[in-house]
Formats: structure tokens, sequence, C-alpha cells
């Protein structure tokens, strides 16, 4: 595949493009703040299979009358499945009681899928690990490019994957997915995966700026997106086409990672060229800020 | 001269061959299978008691197979229901003296065991069973061991002619001494001083005739791991008479405690057993002339009879008891066959042997926790966890001869009531109350549906990929292709070889990284492909292709493995079984993407002199 696009020609709409996500984003975080799962929240979910399609409103009824308020019940996966969640709730035993309540009626035929508790300590332990480790997570990848690479570049990427986190984060908000930690570990993922990209263009930017003969930053990091632009494309559709393996067949506990990852890729795949790239152009890259540096040669390197 | 060094296909033949027979293991499917061991862990299992499994089994229509491991006898059976049936007909037959767990047996052949090739450990989200973790309530603990201090503080004192006029335990732990005088204040300062070591000094008087005798931090310290050592042994005891195999009962952090049971469905049984605190304190009945200060009212725990006043002193607790055995009474009724240890009998015979025609109070003590809604600093109502003891009578029983390291317990409600109070006295008391903070159980139902899911979306998703890639590359497809199939082979075989534990989110890190594997490779190949239009000899533009690409693929699988790492670190359950594979993925990733295609491509172009054109 060749490519001869001029992809910085779009650089100022992108521009406008991205913030306009990122206001959205971040305004539905604050008003309309995440759908969050119970690993954060606390408390307790029940899920249960019936033999025969389940009558949603009869449970709840019967939950009602046994005493469970606050009980939300819902299909999970298919109309069998029932959902029972109870958010917030400190009691470690009530799981057990709703499977027997439920049970009294219809004897043995309920098949206890699982039941989860979370305490409420857990749920801010949880909330507050998640929170470090993506803090963590930033901060590593800042140190290893600005070492490997240069502060430029490092500036630039953390900027590509700030705006990965916030829209990844800012989607699942606006159509409340729910957000537990599954999703934590794949947002994770998505900055592992959005940097994969940005190094493989920053590395080629680095290249050409050091061989090529004219000056112009732009016209550089132009050919350089165009000469990584088939490499993009394929492992996105590579990885893509895993992912949509897992949301069709993974099962209900991994749909909403699986989900995650394939919102993060398409975004992460954009901000490498539009973000990442765009951001070492306005922050004026130029040829000299490498010339301090020993040139690299890779050619020289031993095979492994 | 393009000829790839025969050391390399060297190694890469024997990393495969690594692979292949350390992965093996996964694919002989377990057998569903009963296992049976004795209840004391001093005995271990004989011929004896697989002859006796076999007495009960022999004439039932189950195909099985007995063998005599090293703990335990093993039953393999062909299906999980006859797993069942098996269960429920050996706890029916065999007497009380053994444990029986559910188990799967693996398969693996007696050649790949030999050399340590085992199958992988499937987390409890793919097979069903139950985890909870645990918070110990070191504070409780804190407080115990002062109360303990107090009283011996006041024979002490007695004993010295030290004269008080309060001793108590206060709110935050810290025992408070007041004083008549000045000169019995400072008499029992130095009292304290040389014969305690476990307090801050000096010692605090907020009043003139007071003291405060507050633990040190190194104290505390060690008074909570005690207790959390000791939970946990009691833990394990527990778990093991629950009847389950290849249970987790880890230390978490400061002061929690996991627990695992693989197989267990009845979680309400599992946590009733677990988490309860009961023990037995024996009491010799309080006297008319006992002083109010030094006894205690305390009431039945059937409800029947008044409540009855017991002296405050304990003679022994429940930590004395050796061993415990429910049975019955000549009337039928449940009791308790309790056996003392050494210093337990002692103390009891000493207590018994001046008391005869008095009456001895047997205490069931119990630990529990209530919900209880206090305000935050921000005026909201906000549930918090509390623990409260309960004490009552189960007994009250005239001493018609003095006791010695053997005697039983009456006035148990009921059976069940008596063999779990021979169970928790048996398995040892813990230390300090603790609370569940968290539970995840997974039916077996959801188990084998999560790995049917799991296997699926690999199926398709390494389906998709090869096909799109050899579509793509041809030849070179095929070098990718194989790479990837080596990749999981490896993969496999080294998450084997560290017995670590597939879970769900762990089959998604596999899938995951066949998606992202293949990066390595289209690197290297968009760089021929770049290579040769620019001119350049076939064999030029592959050795460009790989020597170029490989720094960029470096930095890339660093990054990677940077949040991998991460995630390991400050993942918990699900978010570190998906770690685990990404990690060990990548790193395997890097030697099969490039090694393996290298010596795959070399293969097949690099003898051709003069090579034209090559498939890409």
């Amino acid at each position: 595949m060749t490519f001869n696009i001029d992809f910085l020609a779009w650089r100022k709409i992108a521009i406008i493009f991205s913030s306009i996500f990122l206001v959205v984003s971040i305004g539905s975080v604050i008003f309309k703040e995440l759908n969050w799962g119970l690993d954060f929240t606390g408390g307790t979910l029940v899920e249960l299979s019936y033999p025969e399609e389940a009558n949603i409103s009869v449970i709840r009824d019967t939950l009602i009358n046994g005493g469970f308020e606050g009980a939300q019940v819902a299909n999970f996966g298919s109309t069998r499945e029932v959902l029972i969640k109870l958010p917030g709730t400190v009691s470690d035993s009530l799981g057990s009681e709703i499977v027997t309540l439920l049970g009294s009626n219809n004897a043995d035929q309920i098949d206890l899928r699982r039941i989860e508790y979370v305490g409420p300590q857990i749920g801010s332990e949880l909330r507050d690990d998640g929170g470090t480790a993506m803090l963590l997570a930033l901060a590593f990848m800042m140190l290893y490019i600005a070492f490997r690479f240069q502060s430029m570049f490092a500036g630039a990427a953390v900027i590509a994957l700030i705006h990965d986190v916030i829209i990844v984060v800012g989607i699942f908000s606006l159509i409340q997915i729910e957000f537990d930690l599954t999703v934590v570990a794949a947002v994770l993922a998505v900055i592992g995966y959005s940097l994969n990209d940005t190094i493989v263009v920053s590395d080629r930017i680095r290249e050409n700026l050091r061989s090529a003969e004219s000056d112009d930053t732009k016209d550089i990091i132009n050919m350089s997106l165009n000469q990584t632009l088939g490499r993009t494309l394929i492992t996105s559709l590579t990885t893509l086409l895993v992912l949509f393996s897992l949301f069709f067949l993974g099962g209900e506990l991994i749909k909403n990672f699986a989900l995650a990852l394939i919102f993060g890729v398409v975004i992460g795949t954009y901000s490498s060229i539009y973000i990442a790239a765009n951001a070492l152009l306005i922050m004026g890259l130029n040829k000299d800020h490498l010339r301090v540096e020993e040139p690299e040669n890779a050619d020289d390197n031993p095979l492994p | 001269m393009r000829r790839y060094g025969i050391w390399k296909y060297l190694l890469i033949l024997l990393v495969l061959g690594f692979g292949v027979v350390y992965s093996l293991p996964n694919l002989y499917a377990p057998d569903p299978a009963v296992q049976i061991s004795y209840t004391s862990s001093s005995q271990s299992a004989d011929s004896f008691l697989a002859e006796r499994v076999e007495e009960v089994i022999k004439d039932q229509n189950i195909s099985t197979t007995i063998q005599l491991e090293e703990d335990y006898v093993l039953i393999r059976t062909d299906t999980y229901q006859n797993q069942l049936k098996l269960k429920d007909l050996l706890s029916r037959n065999l007497v009380n003296d053994v444990v029986i767990a559910l188990n799967l047996a693996p398969t693996t052949p007696k050649w790949l065991m030999d050399i340590g090739a085992n199958p992988m450990k499937l987390g409890l989200d793919l097979r069903g069973g139950v985890h909870f973790l645990m918070q110990v309530d070191t504070e409780t603990a804190i407080k115990n061991r002062q109360n303990g201090t107090l009283q011996d503080l006041r024979i002490r004192f007695r004993e010295e002619k030290i004269r008080y006029n309060q001793a108590l335990v206060q709110g935050d732990s810290s025992i408070l001494l007041k004083f008549n005088n000045l000169e019995s204040k400072e008499k029992a300062e130095e009292f304290i001083n040389d014969n305690y070591t476990q307090f801050n000094l000096p010692l605090i008087s907020n009043e003139i005739n007071s003291l405060e005798l507050s633990l040190s931090d190194l104290e505390i310290e060690q008074i909570e791991s005690d207790a959390i050592d000791q939970n946990l042994t009691t833990l394990r005891n527990r778990v093991n008479e629950l009847g389950v195999s290849e249970p987790i009962v880890q230390r978490q952090g400061k002061k929690r405690i996991v627990v695992q049971l693989p197989g267990i469905q009845d979680t309400a049984e599992a946590k009733n057993i677990l988490g309860k605190t009961a023990t037995l304190e024996f009491h010799l009945e309080a006297q008319m002339d006992t002083p109010r200060s030094r006894k205690t009212s305390y009431p039945y725990r059937n409800g029947l009879g008044a409540p009855a006043f017991l002296q405050d002193s304990i003679i022994l607790g429940g930590d004395q008891v050796a061993t415990a055995q429910a049975s019955f009474d000549e009337n039928g009724l449940p009791q308790v066959n309790i056996t003392l240890d050494g210093e337990g009998g002692s103390k009891m015979h000493r207590a018994t042997r001046g008391n005869i025609g008095k009456r001895l109070g047997v205490l069931f003590v119990e630990q529990k926790t209530r919900t209880v809604y206090e305000r935050d600093i921000e005026g909201k109502q906000v549930p918090v966890q509390e623990s409260y003891e309960v004490k009552e009578i189960i007994s009250l029983a005239t001493i018609r001869a003095a006791l010695g390291t053997t005697f039983r317990i009456t006035g148990l409600d009921s059976p069940s009531e008596s063999s779990e109070l021979a169970l928790l006295l048996r398995a040892g008391a813990l230390a300090a109350p603790m609370t569940f903070v968290e539970e995840r159980t997974v039916g077996p139902s959801l188990g084998a549906d999560n790995i049917q899911a799991g296997i699926f979306s690999m199926q398709l998703g390494l389906l998709l990929v090869l096909g799109f890639i050899l579509f793509y590359y041809r030849i070179f497809g095929i070098a990718a292709s194989l790479a990837l199939t080596f990749n999981i082979v490896l993969l496999v075989a080294i998450m084997s070889i560290l017995s670590a534990t597939l879970t769900l989110p762990g089959i998604a890190g596999i899938v995951l990284t066949v998606g992202m594997a293949v990066d390595a490779n289209v690197l290297i190949f968009s760089r021929i492909r770049e290579e040769l239009k620019r001119g350049r000899e076939p064999l030029d533009a592959i050795d460009a292709g790989y020597n170029r690409a490989f720094l960029t693929i470096w930095d890339a699988n660093v990054t990677t493995l940077i949040v991998a790492v991460i995630l390991l670190s400050y993942g918990t359950g699900p978010v570190k079984g998906f770690a685990i594979t990404l990690s060990i993925g990548i790193i395997t990733s890097m030697f099969t993407a490039i090694m393996g295609t290298r010596a795959f491509v070399n293969l097949v172009y690099g003898s051709k002199k003069n090579l034209e054109r090559i498939s890409i």
C-alpha cells in the first residue's frame, strides 16, 4: 500500500473535532457520571438461570415482598438469565438470602450462576487502585519515551494517551455502560496499545528527520505518517478482529472489556496520527532537536 | 551468507519442542473425582481406608478407579453426576472420621508428570467455586490482650499488696489505673516498669493519682501479626474440615485473608463455619460472697432458666482443647466429648479439686458483627460493620469429682450444634473476629460456560487473524501464521510451568495477544515491501526490514509490558489474570515473531542465489 495523503492539512479540523469530543467526555463524566459497576460501588449481585424464560416482574415482586426494596432486576445475556443487583448494601449474606427466597418457589430448578458481594471499603480501595494504576502507567510511559526518544516526543505521546483515556471513559459515561474492574484493565491496555501506535509513528518521524534533506518538519511528518499508515491500518484491523470475536463470543463478563478496547483501538489509531504528530508540530519540533543526540543507526544493531 | 546460523535453528527447535511438551498436559481433560482423607491430620490415608471405600462402592453401577495417594484416597469416575452420586454415597456410608471432597484429578500421562509437566490451574471463574476476602478485626485482639493483662495485674497487685481504686480498659485499649495516694501509684509504676515491657514509657499520668498504660507500637504490631497468623492457622484447619480439594488460604496485605474454595457451592454453610469465632470458657459459678465487681450474669443459650452469675476469672479457654468429638449421651441427647491438653488438664484439675459440690459453668463465647449507621464528617449516614460479643451459658453442672483431661459437655440444642461446636474446638479459635469484605461465588454451570466462551472466542479470533495475514502476505503470511500459533503454544507452556492460574480475563489476554503479536510481523513485512519498492534486491530488503523494524518492535513491546506489570501489581483477581497472560504473551511474541519468522523466511529464500522476487 502506498499512500500520499496530506494528513496535516486536516489538522485544524482534527483539533476542533478532538476538542469537542474532550469537552463532551469531561462534561459527561462530571454531570452524568460513570455507571460504576459493583466492584466500585460495593453491594450485592446475584445471577440466576431459569429453566424457561424468567418472569422479571414476578421476581421483582417476590424480592420486594421479601424485604429487598432496592433490588434492580434485569435480564442478563438471555431471557432465561436474571441479574439482581443491590448496590451499596453492606451485609455479606444478602446473596444467599435472595437465592433461598427465590428458590423456595421454584424448588431446585433455578441454577445459581454467581453471587458477588463487595464491601464498601473494598469498593473505594479498588477505585483508588485503578486511578493510581492509570496515573502510574502514564508517568512510566512518559519517562520511557523521554529516555528512548526525546522530551518533545514524550510530551506528545502523553497528550495523545490522556486524550484517548478521557474519550474512552467519556464514551462509557455517555452511553452509561457499566464501568467495572475489567474495563479499568481494558483502559490500561488501551494506553499500551495507543502508545504502540504513537511509538511507531514517532520512530519514523525521528528517522526521517535525521535523514531527510527537507527542513520542513510538516512535510517530514506527513511523509512519515504515510509510510506507517499501511502498518497502522493492518495492526488495527487484526486487533479489531480478535476484539470483535471476544465481544460476540467471549460471554457477558468480557463484553464491556472488549467494547472499551474496541473504542480504544479506533481512538488510539486516530490520536497517534492527529494528536501525537500534531502536538510535535505545534511544539515546534525540527531537525536541531535531534542533532544533540548520538545518531542511532538501526542498521548497526545486532540481529536477535 | 544469507543462511541463518545453525545454532539459531537449533535454539528455535529446542524452544518449540519444549513448548509443545510442556503445553501438552492441557490437552488431557481431568477426571471428576472424589478424595477421602482422615479428619485428623496426623493420620495419613492407608490401604485400610481404600478397602473401606471399595466396600462401599463395589456394588454400585459406577465406573471408578481407586488410587491410594500420599494423603488421601482418590476415586476417579467418568461424569459429574457420578461424582456427586459417589460423594453422597460415601458420606452416608463412611463413619465420621473422614473428610470427603470433590476434586478434578488430572489425567496427565506419567512420562509428562515425570518431567514436571502439569496442566495450567483454572481460576474459580472457570471451574466454579467461591472466593472470600476477610478483614481481621485486630482492634478486638488488642483489646482482648489488654483485658488479659488487666486480669493479671489485679492478681499481681494483690500479691504485691499494691492497693488501687479502679482498674479498667478504656475505649482506646489503654489500661487506666487509679490509686488512693501517691505512694501506691509510685509503687505500682515501679512494679510495672520492672515486670512489663509492652507499654509505652514513661507511663502517662493524666490525673495526679492515676496511670495510663498504652501499648507500644512494636507490641501492637506483634499482637496484630500474631492474630492474623493464628487466624490463618485456624482457617486452614476449618477449611480442611469442610472438605475442599486444593483450597487457598493466604494473607493479603496487612489485615486481610483470602480464602478460595474451588468446587464449593453451599457458600452459606462455608461462610458460617469460616467466620465463626465461637469458643468455650470454663468459669466457676459465683458464690453469694463474691463481690459484684468480680462476677457477671449471663443468660442461658437455650433461653431456658434464669440468668446465672459466673466468676469473672477464667479457669481455661477453648484454646486448651486438644480434641473434641460430637456424640450422644445415654439419653440420646447431643454432647461433645472433650480432651484437654496437658496444661489445660492440670488447670482444670486444680480448679475443680477444691470446689467439689460447687457448680462449673461452660460459657459459649461468640463474636458477631452487625451493621450500625454512623454519621460521617458531612453528616451523612454511613453503614459501618461493628463487632460485638455474645456470651451465653450452655451448661452449669455440679462438680462431683475433680475433673481431669477428659470430660463431656451437655446442654446443646441439636446434633448439628454439637458437631459444629466440636469442629470449632478442634480447628481452634480465631484470635480476632473477621468480617467478610468481599465474596465472589461462581456456579459450576457458569464456569463451564466461561471456558466454552473463552475457547470459542480464541478459536475465531485466531482463525480470522490467520486468514487475513495468509491472504495479505502469502509466503511471509505462512511464516507469521506459524509464529502466531507457536506463540500460543509457548504461552500455554510457560503458564503451565509457572503453574499460573488461567482465568476468563486471562483468556481475553491471550486473544488480545494474538491480535497484537502480529504487529511485529506487520512492521517487518511493511518495511520489507518499502525497501523492495526503493529498488533493493529481495534478500537485502529482507535483511533491512528485519534490522530496521527491530528497535521499533522493541520500544512498542516494552511500553505494553510496562502497562502489564503495573496491572499485575495494582490489579486484583480478574485484572491480574489478564495482566499475566498479556505480559507472558508479549515476551514470547518477541521471540516467535522475530526469530521464528526469520528462520522460516531464510529457510525458504536464504539459499537461493539471484532471487528475483519474493512473495510478500
